[in-house]
């Protein structure tokens, strides 16, 4: 009789927790696949993924949430269990989190103070919101200002992830007039490693992911110019949008409910950023692949991007201009119209001054040159 | 400064001056053009000469008998990049959004690979029609720096507009800002440079065309 190998599991191993919850070697397995595909790895990269996380112990985590909504919380806790969402849980020890833990006050303090101690230097910390540098009683936290505690969080940590456009790029609190003089994670950490995962919110498995080559490769993947992950943000989502031979074949729908929006039709003259936004949204989509803001019917809006909320109208196709209307064009005009009189004015008194000055020559007027 | 930033720079503020600098210039040089008139005629012509303005107007877009065998490429170069231009400019969806939201009036757009081929085109007669210019001897000593300024910036936006759809060179945002800057450079140019023929070619075609026609004495 053949003898099925079994897997080590090492005490306080992500391995042994995943155990207890009876997941299964193949189940593991299956999602590491998955997640190596995500990460654009070779698949080949799944079982050593495997081996590394189920040996390597619980991440420790901190989550600190800044000037935020929470919506990016509720996106990668929101996912249906059991997804791979959920079982990204298992792999990392969550030490503080606002929304999720249940101490509050002094003693929530006291377990990021504890994760800090225990894990100088290999903790990881997650930031969602931008930090606000106008007043620190904007934002804080059991008496502490957002910038205190990111500063001093930041300090022993391995690596930062900023979650969400708000952490990542400032988001809507740094939005023309940035009342709260907001600044995004990486305007203030200078000395760590930063990986940026924009969105409002972004997407659960891009999070996971990232978390999970962390923890695989103990180290952050490729990033672009802007700090993102190029495994998801490496493409826009008009190149990668199932709308887009529409775009190509220049069909579009005019408004939201006409009968080529309900056919598929390309949504760029209603405004879509898809040819500017780069996410992953168009491929992995939302809600367990279920769909994405396009397929149901609505633009891009270009959440991922820094500044998407002064880049114009959500409604205005990227041709359009951002402020100019005719009004302007009329004015600019009128102001042409009157150089204009003002410099035929000007012709015409220098013919006219001219003319007056013109002396007329009659015969009298010549004289014979004597030779 | 990021990608998405500039673009919104090219798209606002930027797209505002050119427009308006555009706008002031276009109607300032037509009030100076027009406000140079001519004296009045005291002497009756022989005959009138009804239509011959009009007529002008179109007969100098066909060329004149044999000329288009003694220089084809000035003739077909011409047609081929002034057409495929008026193509991309009006018939491109994304342009025909812009023309409406400045002006409210819309038309049915063409396919897109439709106008891509014809920027292609375009850009093509433009090369072809710059090496004439420097292979031909008389082009040549007739054309000043205003000409190849006039050739330069109205290939620009051909050129950036057709990398900016293919994701050429630089990714999409840089190069559909760099699109818009283009066209408002043209934009800014245009009144102040030989480009004001878009304005006044069939102005002064009318105008030629009516006084070659008149059998009279013009004071």
């Amino acid at each position: 009789m053949k003898k099925t190998q079994k897997a080590e599991v090492i005490p306080g191993s992500v391995g042994e927790g995943l155990a207890q919850r009876g997941v299964t070697r193949r189940e593991f397995l299956k999602y590491c696949s998955s997640l190596a595909a995500l990460l654009a790895l070779p698949p080949s990269m799944a079982s050593a993924m495997a081996e590394a996380i189920s040996k390597a112990r619980r991440q420790s985590v901190i989550w600190l949430s800044f000037q935020e909504c929470t919506g990016c919380t509720e996106s990668i806790t929101r996912s249906h269990s059991p997804t791979l969402e959920n079982l990204i849980f298992d792999l990392i020890s969550l030490d503080y989190h606002h929304t999720l833990q249940a101490a509050s006050g002094e003693a929530a303090e006291q377990a990021r103070m504890q994760a800090m101690k225990d894990n100088d230097g290999k903790y990881l910390v997650i930031v969602d919101g931008s930090i606000p540098l106008g007043n620190p009683g904007y934002s804080c936290i059991a008496g502490i200002s957002n910038h205190d505690m990111l500063v001093e969080t930041a300090k022993g940590a391995a690596a930062i992830v900023a979650v969400g456009t708000c952490a990542a790029f400032g988001g809507l609190p740094m939005a023309d007039p940035n009342p709260t003089g907001a600044v995004s994670v990486g305007d203030i950490i200078k000395d760590k490693p930063i990986i940026n995962v924009p969105g409002c919110p972004p997407i659960p498995v891009v999070m996971t992911g990232v978390l999970a080559h962390f923890l695989t490769f103990g180290g952050l993947p490729e990033m672009d110019a802007l700090g993102r992950p190029k495994s998801f943000y490496g493409d826009t989502i008009h190149d990668r949008c199932y709308r887009r031979p529409f775009y190509d074949q220049g069909k579009f729908a005019q408004s939201f409910d006409d009968e080529a929006a309900r056919n598929g039709w390309c949504l760029f003259k209603l405004g879509c950023k898809g040819p500017v936004t780069y996410n992953a949204c168009a491929t992995t989509k939302w809600n367990d692949g279920t769909s994405f803001p396009i397929q149901s019917g609505h633009g891009c809006i270009g959440c991922s991007e820094p500044d998407f909320w002064d880049a114009g109208s959500f409604y205005k196709a990227l041709s359009m201009p951002v402020s100019a209307t005719s009004s302007m064009l009329a004015g600019a005009a009128a102001v042409g119209a009157a150089a204009g009189v003002a410099i035929t004015w000007h012709n015409r008194s220098t013919k006219a001054a001219a003319k007056a000055a013109h002396e007329k020559v009659t015969v009298q007027d010549l004289t014979r040159e004597v030779k | 400064m990021n990608h998405l930033d500039l673009l919104t720079f090219a798209r606002g503020s930027a797209l505002n001056w050119a427009l308006m600098i555009f706008a002031a210039g276009v109607v300032l040089r037509l009030f100076e053009i027009f406000g140079l008139s001519r004296k009045p005629d005291l002497a009756r012509p022989r005959s009138d000469s009804p239509g011959s303005g009009w007529r002008t107007m179109l007969s100098r877009s066909i060329p004149p008998q044999g000329m288009l065998k003694r220089d084809p490429v000035t003739y077909i170069g011409g047609y081929v990049f002034h057409l495929g231009l008026l193509l991309a400019i009006f018939f491109f969806a994304p342009h025909i959004e812009f023309f409406r939201s400045m002006t409210g009036l819309h038309w049915p757009n063409l396919p897109t690979a439709l106008v891509d081929a014809s920027v292609v085109a375009a850009i093509a007669a433009l090369g072809v029609l710059l090496a004439h210019r420097l292979n031909n001897k008389v082009k040549r000593m007739l054309s000043g720096s205003g000409d190849y300024l006039a050739w330069a910036v109205t290939l620009l936006p051909l050129l950036t507009g057709y990398m900016a759809y293919h994701h050429l060179l630089f990714e999409y945002a840089l190069m559909l800002s760099l699109h818009i800057f283009s066209v408002e450079l043209l934009l800014v140019l245009l009144p102040f440079t030989k480009l004001f023929h878009t304005f006044s070619v069939f102005v002064s075609r009318w105008y030629n065309g009516d006084f070659f026609g008149r059998k009279g004495v013009a004071s």
